[in-house]
């Protein structure tokens, strides 16, 4: 143990530069993930190793302290009022330049800071080299070589981190700058002197965002009419002497300040062995003509193994592991003379209701096992490169390609998945719009309906739902882009960071992290959604237990709904009940027309069905069963990534509202050609 | 010329960086600033965007915004 005092360190870097990789290898599984207040840009914590009183943030990985996205905007207001004790600002030593545009911007507010130089083993292996005191001296902090995926060097970084955050040692150079930039960032910062006090905003940060015409950071400071006039000529004359605006003035200057430290520090032998490797590897994967293909054969291959050869296999042994123990405690409640009440809800209602939610678990996380390969190896950069020109029409990037292709799978993994993408903005409407995807769990309603109703043209049918449902994604993606999401989106200008083997201990705790939270979600949301299923179903509006399932309040309440769906040609009762149970699980819509018309099998089902419904009227029903809101753990997923009740629920109201416009048109337009 | 009118496997110098507001802070951000080297990479498969090799890093933009960006051919 160590006696450090409780220090705040924030871990910070461009994307792809191995921040996750050093996060994890500094706290191994000491960490807690949860959000930012008021956005959608994850925050992960955890404590170092050894030195428990030491915490690191995890920020999200940005390039620029810019005022465009919701993920900089984060950062920069974490760094200016949280003031951590210590930045660790890690950069890709392979990609050094872009990299250092980054530092030059943190170096300015004023924090103790240590650079950690990654992938220094794949810089030497090249035959290149650093010259680390050099870069010391050029740039005025503490710059420590590490290698995030061997752990070397990350002893080192804890300790010198540690000793720069106790002594407060703040870079000792800010000035990268001649000529006219630099003249109006000091005329700037001597008229702002109390201004920026006054805000609590570092100097030479405040000086250097005004030049760049940086709106929050105008604000902030509250300035004079006076000296905004001052400053206005002075960045005028800026511009005009270097012909250029004020945002690229800034922007060439540290990049000329970088060219400059680079040639003095870095000695070229040529590009990395593995950067080589990785544009050998890119001719092929988004090759012409191969890349879709090979892109349609990985996701298969995914698919198969996921929903298929494992998750299964595990699914089922999961199950059966599940239903012994139920049928154990069954026994053992039985034989200690439990009222059959309790003995139902505990059976019938949570280990029947959370069981089949648990059974997704399998899937779940061989499904994050997969995607978290393909994400940190940099393949998912390519998908983005390949889908994009298909998203872009509804307002999306190539990026949200397989979130929405997973809902196919199934939207929980689905929504989760939408964490890897780059902007809070792209991100809530992939999540809206993933539901549209028709889930594997709504397969067997389609097959069950189809052989009652359309057993000449299955296929035919079955195809036709799920292509509904992607251009009712597509209209609705235009619907939100025009409306709630309108503006411009982030602009897609994205790194593709070379290949890599993805880091094992990233892809299992990302597998942990993903099953802990489908875990936290059954036992809760979806726990209580089941209790309350269960006693809707069990019990009438005495609170008798009932025997007939046609006198639940279930039952009452589908009677009480059934009108609604009228003008959608199904207002049977039972339709209308099996709706409600189709929350818990989608595959619940078909087990509860088997309980509510005493059906023994499906194939009891098939022919009975035909007597309620005509084919029309089933096709109504399969056009709402696509596209009315999703499960209680998909509803649980787009509360969790959309922050909060309000919107989700406003979401899927929203959705439903929708399925219900769409089966009516569809019924309506039936009736008038048939 | 225009970024985007660079043939793949050939390679400009950025003279002049235009768009606005999110996307031009951006190009800028990346890396794309005057007197930049930038190489065609390639061309995604169905036509758009396109892949860029700068400052020792491979960079994707679309088409329509490489149009904003002035550069003159090097020749190779």
């Amino acid at each position: 143990m160590n006696n450090s005092t409780a220090l705040k360190i924030a871990l910070i870097g461009n994307p792809n530069c191995g921040k996750t990789t050093l996060f994890n290898q500094l706290t191994g599984s000491n960490q807690h993930v949860g959000n930012f207040p008021g956005v959608t840009v994850e925050k992960k914590e955890g404590s170092i190793r050894k030195h428990k009183g030491v915490t690191v943030i995890d920020l999200p990985g940005i390039y620029s302290l810019s005022p465009y996205t919701a993920e900089e905007v984060v950062t920069r207001d974490y760094l200016l009022q949280e003031k951590p004790d210590c930045i660790i600002n890690i950069i890709d030593a392979t990609s050094i330049e872009r990299n250092l545009y980054l530092t030059l911007q943190l170096m300015e507010l004023d924090l103790p800071m240590v650079l950690a130089l990654n992938m220094m083993d794949e810089v030497r292996a090249s035959g290149a080299s650093i010259d680390i005191a050099k870069l010391q001296e050029e740039l005025g902090i503490p710059v420590v070589p590490i290698s995030a995926s061997k752990n070397e060097g990350t002893e080192e970084l804890t300790l010198r981190t540690i000793k720069i955050a106790e002594q407060q040692q703040r870079p000792k150079k800010l000035d990268f700058c001649k000529g006219y930039v630099h003249t109006a960032i000091h005329s700037i910062a001597h008229l702002i002197v109390d201004e920026a006090k006054q805000a609590g905003l570092p100097l030479r940060f405040a000086a250097t965002k005004i030049v760049e015409g940086d709106e929050p950071v105008m604000t902030a400071l509250k300035l004079m009419e006076p000296e905004i006039d001052i400053i206005g000529h002075i960045v005028e004359d800026m511009e005009s002497h270097l012909k250029t605006d004020r945002e690229a003035a800034m922007a060439d200057m540290r990049y000329a300040y970088i060219e400059k430290v680079c040639a003095a520090t870095v000695v070229k032998a040529g590009e990395t062995k593995e950067h080589l490797r990785s544009v050998k590897i890119d001719n092929i994967l988004t090759h012409k003509y191969f890349a879709i293909p090979i892109f349609l054969g990985i996701m298969l291959l995914v698919f198969w193994l996921t929903f298929g050869l494992f998750g299964a296999a595990l699914s089922n042994l999961l199950a059966m592991g599940i239903d012994e123990f139920t049928a154990l405690t069954s026994q053992a409640m039985q034989s200690a003379g439990v009222s059959p009440a309790l003995h139902s809800l505990v059976i019938d209602g949570v280990f029947v209701g959370v069981g089949s939610v648990l059974s997704f678990l399998p899937t779940i996380v061989i499904l994050f096992c997969f995607l978290s390969i393909l994400e940190d190896s940099g393949y998912m950069a390519r998908v983005a490169f390949v889908m994009d020109k298909l998203l872009r029409k509804i307002g999306l990037s190539g990026r949200s390609f397989v979130p929405m292709l997973i809902g196919f799978g199934c939207s929980v993994p689905a929504i989760m998945a939408t964490r890897t993408l780059p902007s809070e903005r792209d991100r809530k409407m992939t999540i809206l719009l993933t539901p549209f995807m028709s889930c594997s769990a709504k397969l067997p309603i389609y097959a069950t309906f189809t052989a009652a109703f359309f057993s000449e043209y299955e296929a035919l049918v079955m195809f036709s739902l799920y292509v509904m449902g992607i251009l009712v994604g597509i209209l609705y993606g235009l619907l939100l882009q025009k409306t709630i999401y309108k503006g411009k989106p982030v602009p897609f200008v994205m790194e593709l960071p070379s290949y890599r083997f993805p880091a094992p201990k990233t892809v299992l705790l990302h597998m942990w992290e993903k099953a802990k939270d489908f875990l936290i979600k059954a036992f809760t949301i979806i726990f209580i959604a089941t209790i309350i299923i269960w006693v809707l179903q069990s019990f009438d509006f005495g609170f008798n237990m009932v025997t007939d399932s046609q006198n639940s309040m279930l039952a009452s309440l589908g009677k009480l709904l059934a009108p609604i769906f009228k003008p959608l040609g199904f207002a049977d009762w039972r339709a209308a009940t099996a709706l409600i149970t189709g929350l818990t699980a989608k595959e619940a819509v078909i087990s509860t027309f088997a309980v509510l018309m005493n059906a023994s099998d499906t194939s009891a089902v098939i022919s009975m069905l035909s007597e309620v419904f005509t084919p029309l009227q089933a096709f109504s029903f399969l056009t709402f069963c696509l596209l009315y809101m999703p499960c209680v753990a998909a509803m649980a997923a787009v509360k969790r990534e959309m922050g909060g009740y309000r919107i989700a629920l406003a979401a899927m109201t929203f959705q439903t509202i929708i399925a219900w416009i769409s089966a009516f048109v569809v019924y309506q337009i039936g009736l008038f050609i048939f | 010329m225009k970024l985007n009118e660079l043939k793949v496997g050939t390679s400009g110098v950025v003279r002049k960086i235009g768009g606005e507001g999110a996307l031009r802070r951006r190009l800028l951000d990346m890396g794309i600033t005057p007197n930049t080297k930038i190489m065609i990479r390639k061309v995604a498969p169905m036509g758009d965007p396109i892949e860029l090799h700068l400052r020792s890093y491979e960079l994707t933009i679309r088409l329509d915004d490489a149009k904003k960006i002035e550069v003159e051919e090097l020749s190779s």
